[in-house]
């Protein structure tokens, strides 16, 4: 599939999303928004799987099989009450997708960008780990927090917006320390945050 | 095991504990009997027909009705005689107001019977489903601003006609709880223009949200209570706020106040000096009127029109009025606590359950209100009664600042950007461009959601950020065993249950809305 092909099928998933999002300004096109956005991750996916950098089919097909398996039967089980519960963790498995995806792409021993380019992937890495942990273990006490494990109350912990702060100003100096690491040097430092920021 | 649903005694109650939709719920998914005294629901529309259609048994003998159930369901507390028609042993569940009326509670502690009041269920996320406190609110929140439209003379909405412009309402809405915003919704989908004031800084984001703008005072002074509630605020405050109210009673045509102070006698936020300065034909609606009424002048149950002509509604009956759906709200709260309760075949008053706890009132012979603190850590408060300024910066004053620094931070931006053009390579450029329009695309997107859609929006947004698949099947390809493809293959693993289980949640939930 040549590659402009791949990237005009990225860039209609991008309007079936943003198509998705505007449908749901009103309840009478709400529903049609769930589908575009349906269709548009269809696209990105099967667009995605038939690029030629893609070649591990076996494995995905396994793994994509499962989730999607458990997805469904996870959504036609729920409670009606129990929703936003189901959203808080399912959003915590994007989360750690995005961690492990992270630490994927660095630790790929195919990637060969150099200079100014792998500088930015570098930190485009280390931000999409930090996000992702921070997203993964939030969402978790989120789900917690609705479904009565945790009490409602904010854990106001004195002097907690210095803590929060401090643990950014400590992961950007890790991420200092991660950037410009030769080979995977910098492993590391991108786990020590990863611990942070969770 | 048998419920009874009973009428209410009261004089212009209309809501009934239970709708044939209820009943048919506490039948066949809870397990119970139930049994409904004729006429109960005949101020809600509802017919003993239409009971017994959903599975329910009709009688026409109070006393029947009472002394042969297990649990009885009602709106109101009952009178004092009705106690007696109890049975030893069994259940209540209705309004308590436990602290109002310690006669009932120790009548209902010599009978033994196990009383949950419905108004008493603590204010925690977990139990909103059985929150009625929250549901009756919502109704009257919506409600203040119909009664408030019906006796107002000019549309809510601005309107340039053909024969002249009709200027838009201007509404203010006090306490900016559950009351408080449905009726700034309300009043905003009307078309007003609506602005709302709550001694709580945490509600601002919410008033917002429905459209209203917060207004504020210069003293940094925190009503945040217990349990969600405001609390008694210091008079340097309380002078600013008085101050607040005056001004904007000059300049709004309509005021709705929802101020309570749980145990206490509503506060008095609109004095007789600020209702004499309000244009006539003005409305005020005070949704306090049961407790003492936040204005001055409120005739508690009644709707009166002062010497210069402004209407002040004080009915108390707010929810009654809308008695199909609150009835039907109601008795869902009473169908999710009996859930709680372990149903028909698993009845159990769990005393380690917060919510349980936090509803029962008596229980075996004994008095159990008020229940022991909840464990919760104590919340960090910081009050700063900084030096006096009656009145903050005026809207018009408010407004040029906000466009000052919007365009001093466009300015930061173009800059910043400009010279990440100069050293960044052109395919990261290509990247941020999209990254960038990203943003501003799903900013105004999701802006136009409206409000009843969040939760599916939560959902939907939440599917598409599945969209890290992506980035996992790029790394899937290498050799099995490598940490790479195994990270990857787990990544994708992960993602794809989100994708699906977040679509698939997605359809139930506006499945629900469709009409």
């Amino acid at each position: 599939m040549p590659a402009t092909i791949t990237t005009i099928a990225y860039l209609l998933s991008g309007i079936l999303f943003i198509l998705s999002l505007g449908g749901l300004s009103r309840q009478e096109t709400a529903r049609r928004g769930n589908t575009y956005g349906m269709l548009g991750m269809a696209i990105a996916i099967l667009v995605t799987a038939l690029s030629p950098e893609v070649t591990g089919y076996g494995v995905l097909a396994v793994v994509i099989g499962i989730g999607a398996v458990i997805g469904a039967i996870l959504a036609a089980r729920v409670e009606m009450t129990s929703m936003p519960e189901l959203v808080a963790i399912l959003h915590s498995f994007v989360g750690l997708a995005a961690v492990l995806v992270g630490y994927a792409s660095y630790l790929d021993p195919d990637n060969a960008l150099t200079g100014v380019e792998h500088t930015i992937h570098e930190v485009e890495v280390f931000v999409g780990v930090f996000i992702g942990a921070v997203t993964f273990t939030g969402s978790v006490v989120a789900f917690g927090k609705l479904r009565g494990m945790i009490g409602s109350k904010a854990l106001a912990l004195p002097g907690r917006n210095l803590w929060n702060v401090g643990m950014i100003l400590v992961s950007a100096y890790f991420g200092y320390e991660f950037v410009g690491q030769p080979d995977h040097g910098g492993l590391l430092s991108l786990g020590i945050m990863t611990a942070i920021a969770s | 095991m048998k419920i009874a649903i009973v009428r209410e005694a009261r004089q212009n109650e209309r809501r009934v504990a239970g709708t044939p939709d209820t009943v048919s719920r506490l039948i066949t998914k809870l397990g119970f009997s139930v049994t409904v005294e004729s006429g109960a629901g005949l101020g809600a529309g509802i017919t003993d027909e239409a009971y017994a259609a959903a599975g329910a048994q009709v009688v026409s003998s109070k006393a029947e009705a009472w002394s042969g159930a297990d649990i009885v369901l009602k709106v109101n507390q009952p009178e004092l005689a009705e106690v007696e028609l109890l049975r030893p042993g069994s259940t209540l569940m209705s309004f308590i107001w436990p602290a109002k009326n310690p006669e009932l509670l120790e009548l209902l502690r010599a009978k033994n019977v196990t009383t949950l009041a419905m108004d008493m269920v603590p204010r925690i996320s977990r139990a909103q489903k059985l929150d009625a406190l929250s549901s009756m609110a919502n109704i009257a929140g919506y409600r203040a601003v119909i009664e408030a439209a019906g006796c107002f003379g000019r549309f809510f909405t601005g309107q340039m006609t053909a024969a002249g412009k009709v200027p838009p309402a201007k509404v203010l809405v006090i306490g900016a709880g559950v009351a408080g915003l449905a009726a700034i919704g309300a009043a905003s989908s009307l078309g007003a223009i609506v602005r709302s004031f709550d001694t709580r800084p945490a509600v601002k984001d919410q008033v917002k949200s429905m459209g209203a703008e917060f207004l504020e005072i210069s003293i940094e002074e925190d009503g945040t209570g217990v349990g969600g509630y405001a609390k008694e605020m210091s008079p340097a405050f309380i002078a600013a706020e008085m101050a607040l109210f005056k001004e904007q009673a000059r300049e709004v045509d309509i005021i709705i106040t929802t101020a309570l102070i749980p145990g206490r006698p509503a506060p008095k936020l609109i004095l007789k000096e600020a209702i004499d300065v309000m244009k006539p034909g003005s409305v005020i609606v005070d949704l306090a009127a049961e407790a003492g009424g936040n204005s001055d002048l409120t005739v508690p149950g009644q709707s009166i029109v002062t010497e210069n002509g402004v209407t002040i509604i004080g009915y108390t009956d707010l929810p009654s009025r809308m008695a199909p759906t609150s009835s039907q709200l109601y008795g869902m709260n009473l169908v999710h606590f009996l859930s709680d309760l372990g149903g028909a075949t698993k009845w159990n008053v769990n005393l380690e359950d917060e919510v349980i706890r936090g509803a029962l009132v008596t229980h075996e012979g004994a008095i159990t209100w008020p229940p022991p603190p909840a464990q919760h850590p104590v919340e960090v408060k910081k009050t700063d009664a900084g030096p006096a300024l009656p009145v903050g910066p005026t809207p018009e004053e408010k407004a040029k600042a906000a466009a000052r620094r919007s365009t001093l931070a466009l300015l930061a931006g173009a800059v910043a950007l400009l010279g990440l053009g100069a050293v960044a390579p052109p395919a990261f450029v290509a990247h941020l461009t999209v990254f960038v329009l990203a943003c501003f695309v799903g900013f105004q997107v999701v802006w136009n959601v409206t409000a009843a859609l969040h939760t599916p929006l939560m959902s939907v947004t939440n599917a598409i950020s599945g969209i890290i698949i992506i980035g996992g099947m790029l790394q899937v390809s290498g050799p099995l065993e490598s940490p790479v493809t195994i990270l990857a293959a787990i990544a994708i693993l992960f993602a794809t249950i989100n994708i699906a289980g977040g679509f698939l949640v997605t359809q139930r939930m506006l499945k629900m809305f469709s009409k």
